[in-house]
């Protein structure tokens, strides 16, 4: 299986989603984000971090880089498209997916363990994965999603919603929601279920020495789901 | 000639950082506010004269990056 990851100037996560998807059996390259062309994948993957320091709104001026014309045209033509933290906010920027990443409600940097809780397992991503409730880190300033409410119909209608912030048993109430999100919405998909984007880090949950195993669980799940 | 937009949050979004100015100058003493919302500004040079055209430039601008519509609104101001 081959994934490509686009780098941005600003990107910090670029390297941990390589190490992550090359230890479960991707061939990863990497792309820089002045490219034109896409190499051929099964995965494209925009990385989290702080693209071009964040300026005007988180992602914005990242969705409109050289490279995101062939990212938008792989994904339109049902190329699997995921995007973590920032890569999530680039993707809103770029309407693929509805929505927007406001500041987080009490408007402090939150980095921290969460758990979610997986919604919708009949797509790519989260399809045979034998549990609901995972462990993974999120680091953001921005990660507060919010939609109109029409554009909240819609997705509840469709079954959009990837991931809700919850506790270890999956209650998603509004105490463990970490940055007001509107109804604990942690990640989405687009209506085809080939773009996901999510705040959570699965790539910093790949080794129990440093932290969990619950980010191997889904990178697992992912190839096999792809071969 | 230079055309200028602001950027607003729509009323129904929520807006921390205003909040959070609101409760300072409330604390400073400024007790006759009612709310206040944070927004952006820009000034920019274009390469036209007619003020007309320079605004459609500058809106367009607006539609596809100084703003988010799903979040904001924008005004276009004719500076000079």
């Amino acid at each position: 299986m081959k994934s490509s990851v686009i780098t941005f100037p600003g990107s910090n996560c670029d390297r941990d989603i390589d190490v992550a998807l090359n230890k479960f059996g991707f061939k990863n390259k990497m792309v820089w984000h002045n490219d034109h062309e896409l190499p051929k994948s099964d995965l494209v993957v925009l990385p989290g971090g702080f693209s071009y320091g964040d300026y005007l709104r988180c992602g914005s001026m990242a969705s409109k880089s050289k490279i995101m014309h062939s990212v938008i045209n792989f994904a339109k033509s049902g190329g699997l498209l995921m995007g973590i933290c920032n890569g999530f906010q680039i993707l809103v920027e770029t309407g693929l997916l509805p929505g927007v990443l406001l500041r987080n409600k009490y408007l402090e940097f939150i980095c921290k363990n969460v758990y979610v809780k997986v919604d919708n397992k009949e797509n790519l991503y989260f399809k045979n994965l034998d549990k609901e409730v995972f462990e993974f880190h999120i680091a953001h300033n921005e990660g507060n999603y919010f939609c109109t409410k029409d554009q909240l119909k819609e997705i509840e209608d469709n079954n959009q919603v990837a991931l809700y912030y919850c506790n270890d048993e999956g209650k998603t109430e509004d105490q463990f929601n970490p940055n007001g999100s509107i109804k604990n919405i942690a990640g989405i998909f687009n209506k085809e279920k080939n773009v996901l984007g999510m705040m959570p880090h699965p790539e910093r949950m790949i080794d129990q020495s440093l932290s969990g195993e619950d980010g191997s669980l889904f990178f697992k799940n992912l190839i096999n789901n792809l071969k | 000639m230079k055309v200028s937009a602001i950027i607003t949050l729509k009323k129904d979004v929520l807006d921390p950082q205003g909040k959070v100015i609101y409760q300072t100058l409330d604390g400073m003493g400024f007790k006759d506010i009612k709310e206040v919302r944070q927004g952006k500004y820009f000034e920019i040079d274009v390469n036209e004269n007619d003020p007309t055209k320079a605004k459609v430039i500058v809106e367009d601008m607006c539609k596809k990056l100084l703003a988010n519509l799903v979040i904001e609104n924008y005004k276009i101001i004719e500076t000079q």
